[in-house]
């Protein structure tokens, strides 16, 4: 029973981290076509500022997680218009030169894979400059949970709460909300929506706003639980990536799924053979998941929903 | 695309065995087909020729590092840039005929031993990269999807081999090590017995050198045959190319394979000049480099693979650790935003407009946009 317990609460962690770390990545892949690997980075740019809010401005831990998620969102908005969209560089090689310089990095996939890369590098780097190798460390609060001879530390549980809430949100903003309708009009078809007046270049704005926010969001709820080096991001964003891979096109429930399948895999292997093939085991099911349903999980869905409707 | 017509090479005069050569090795997928770029060439080759004299060993045996990654540009150069596969984990041939190398040389440390090695680690890489390949594209994996295969495989050989620390994975007398990685991994030796030749910091820079010349223009004759046009055929449009009845998964399957050995050639070359080998060859950050490289010297000329490896390497080296990373990195992000096409075929095309006379040379690169559907 004891032991049936430690497996529901790892579970739940991978679950949560997976979760929380692909919403963000999903969001912005599954609406503009751009896949971000400077995602990690963003969370990283949650973290490090609920950090320094909480640690060095003695801001209240709720309330630093908040500048965290603000913080990510306002730069997610700078980084679309600087490099994805490529619209201040066009702005002032406009007036100086009379021409466009940059395309947009829309639906270019492997391109942005590379730019983001780039901007990642810099990033990485950059707060290393700035900010040294490490920071000081929020404890983790909310204390443990005990049962039996075990103990798990409240908090994470609790993450796994919230990763559920963020994918119900999620699913509100884009099926309850006018921006919700303009996204999905957008990726649907973008030369319709915008023929229809949909600011298909402003729909993408507040995309990537949400996405880099919602990074934040993952990286200000992490920041007590790990260590505060430059590089975390890497450990967010291998996870993040195969769950939007596994997941699909549809952002909330493909996440969920991915979340689930691939959070109860690591969590089984982990504590059968040991951590590092756990990780393993979540790498090799995305290689096989790729290779078998390419479309992902909700992509196969919808496959058999529409096989069923031609058979009826 | 314009790129793809046949006309370019008409700068070689008919006859004499120089001109059968250069009508080989010239054509409309590579820049450099006129006099005035095999007269350069032969001054950078001599340039290369002499620069341990000038230098001294020291200083070309660092350079030889970044011979032996020009390998791995070319590799990539090859499926990215001529087949249109993106392949995020040209790492993973690099690494695993380094770790190839080093099991068999540590095990029969003997000259025979060592060339033994040094061809099963590039037979090695070459396989997996058919297996790999075959899993990939005669499973209708396309696009994107092969760069995140490529890129997530690339993270469970990292992981994997980070945790052979133990006992149990000890291969002979070769332990891997686990993070530490293979520190004893011997110097690159060829040939049986007395008839061996040992390659020192110095000879090693010659060898690779000479190696390096060889596949270039091996690699361009490849480019420029039949089978080069129908690889930039697949790149250019996979349905279109697949209608007229050639087997496009066969294409990239082989040319995928290609790309595995010349990145394993790079990863044998790679261990035995550091005798060293750990599973950072398995890193993001190194796993990314070959692109970079590639983006930034243009993936669809095989010189700029070279000169942008080469060129790139030696400023990271130079600048050091602190500020190597943020100028790799801005480096990547001005070019890809910038000048998708990369900094040779730019050149290129500004001294084709330059000298006026289009028809000295191919023409140039119509355009740098990708189909990317």
């Amino acid at each position: 029973m004891v032991n049936g317990l430690n497996l529901l609460f790892q579970f739940l962690d991978s679950f949560a981290f997976i979760v929380l770390a692909a919403a963000g990545l999903a969001i912005i892949f599954g609406i503009m076509g751009v896949i971000n690997l400077a995602h990690g980075e963003f969370i990283m740019v949650g973290a490090y500022a609920t950090t320094l809010a909480n640690v060095r401005l003695g801001l209240p831990l709720p309330v630093a997680m908040l500048a965290g998620v603000l913080v990510s969102a306002v730069f997610g908005l700078v980084v679309e218009r600087v490099i994805i969209s490529g619209a201040v560089p066009n702005a002032v090689s406009r007036r100086t030169l009379g021409r466009d310089i940059v395309e947009p990095l829309y639906d270019r996939l492997a391109d942005s894979m590379v730019a983001t890369w780039g901007l990642s590098l810099i990033m990485v780097q950059g707060v290393r400059l700035t900010l040294g190798n490490s920071l000081d460390q929020i404890g983790t609060p909310l204390g443990k949970l005990a049962y039996g001879g075990f103990s798990y530390p409240t908090y994470r549980v609790l993450l796994a709460g919230v990763a559920v809430c963020v994918l119900a949100l999620t699913y509100y903003v884009f099926t309850r909300t006018e921006y919700g309708m303009r996204a999905r009009a957008t990726i649907q078809n973008k030369p319709i929506a915008s023929a229809l007046g949909v600011d298909t270049e402003r729909t993408y704005m507040t995309t990537f706003a949400i996405g880099s926010g919602v990074a934040g969001l993952t990286g200000a709820l992490y920041a007590p639980t790990i260590t505060m080096v430059p590089s975390l991001g890497g450990a967010f964003l291998v996870e993040a990536f195969v769950a939007v891979v596994v997941g699909g096109p549809s952002v909330v429930l493909g996440t969920a799924l991915a979340g689930g399948l691939l959070g109860s895999i690591n969590a089984l292997i982990s504590n059968l053979v040991g951590t590092f093939f756990g990780r393993i085991a979540l790498l090799v099911t995305a290689i096989l998941m790729i290779r078998f349903l390419p479309e992902g999980i909700t992509g196969y869905v919808e496959h058999v929903r529409e096989r069923r409707k031609e058979g009826a | 695309m314009v790129a793809n017509t046949t006309d370019g090479a008409g700068s070689a005069d008919a006859g004499g065995p120089m001109d059968a050569l250069r009508r080989r090795i010239e054509g409309p997928n590579t820049v450099g087909n006129s006099r005035g770029f095999w007269i350069g060439f032969t001054v950078a080759v001599a340039s290369l020729v002499a620069y341990p004299l000038a230098v001294g060993s020291y200083q070309a045996s660092r350079f030889s590092l970044f011979l032996v990654y020009a390998f791995l540009g070319l590799s990539l150069s090859v499926v990215w840039g001529y087949a249109g596969v993106l392949s995020f984990g040209q790492v993973v041939f690099f690494g695993i005929a380094g770790y190839t190398f080093g099991i068999v040389s540590v095990n029969f440390a003997t000259p025979l031993g060592i060339t033994a090695a040094f061809l099963l680690g590039v037979m090695g890489s070459a396989l997996v990269a058919a297996v790999l390949g075959y899993f990939m594209f005669y499973g209708g994996v396309r696009d994107v999807y092969v760069t995140i295969i490529t890129l997530v495989s690339t993270l469970v050989l990292h992981t994997f081999m980070a945790q052979t620390a133990g006992d149990e994975w000890t291969i002979g007398t070769a332990a891997l090590g686990g993070f530490n990685g293979m520190p004893t991994i011997p110097t690159l030796a060829l040939g049986v017995g007395g008839a061996a030749f040992t390659f020192d910091s110095v000879t090693f820079y010659y060898f690779v050198l000479a190696l390096l010349i060889a596949t270039y223009l091996g690699l361009r004759a490849v480019v420029n045959s039949d089978y080069g046009r129908v690889m930039v055929a697949v790149r250019e449009d996979e349905d279109r190319t697949r209608m007229f009845g050639y087997d496009v998964k066969r294409t990239k399957l082989a040319v995928f394979t290609l790309g595995g050995a010349l990145a394993g050639l790079s990863g044998v070359l790679y261990a035995s000049w550091g005798n060293y080998v750990s599973p950072q060859v398995f890193e993001l950050a190194f796993a990314s480099l070959p692109v970079i490289w590639v983006s930034v010297g243009g993936r669809k000329t095989l010189l700029g693979a070279v000169v942008a490896t080469v060129g790139i390497e030696f400023v990271r080296n130079s600048l050091g650790g602190e500020w190597a990373f943020i100028a790799v990195g801005s480096l990547l992000l001005v070019f890809v935003l910038g000048l998708p096409g990369g900094i040779v075929p730019w050149i290129h095309r500004a001294y084709v407009d330059a000298r006026g006379d289009a028809t000295a040379s191919n023409p140039p690169e119509a355009e740098t946009v990708e189909v990317s559907d």
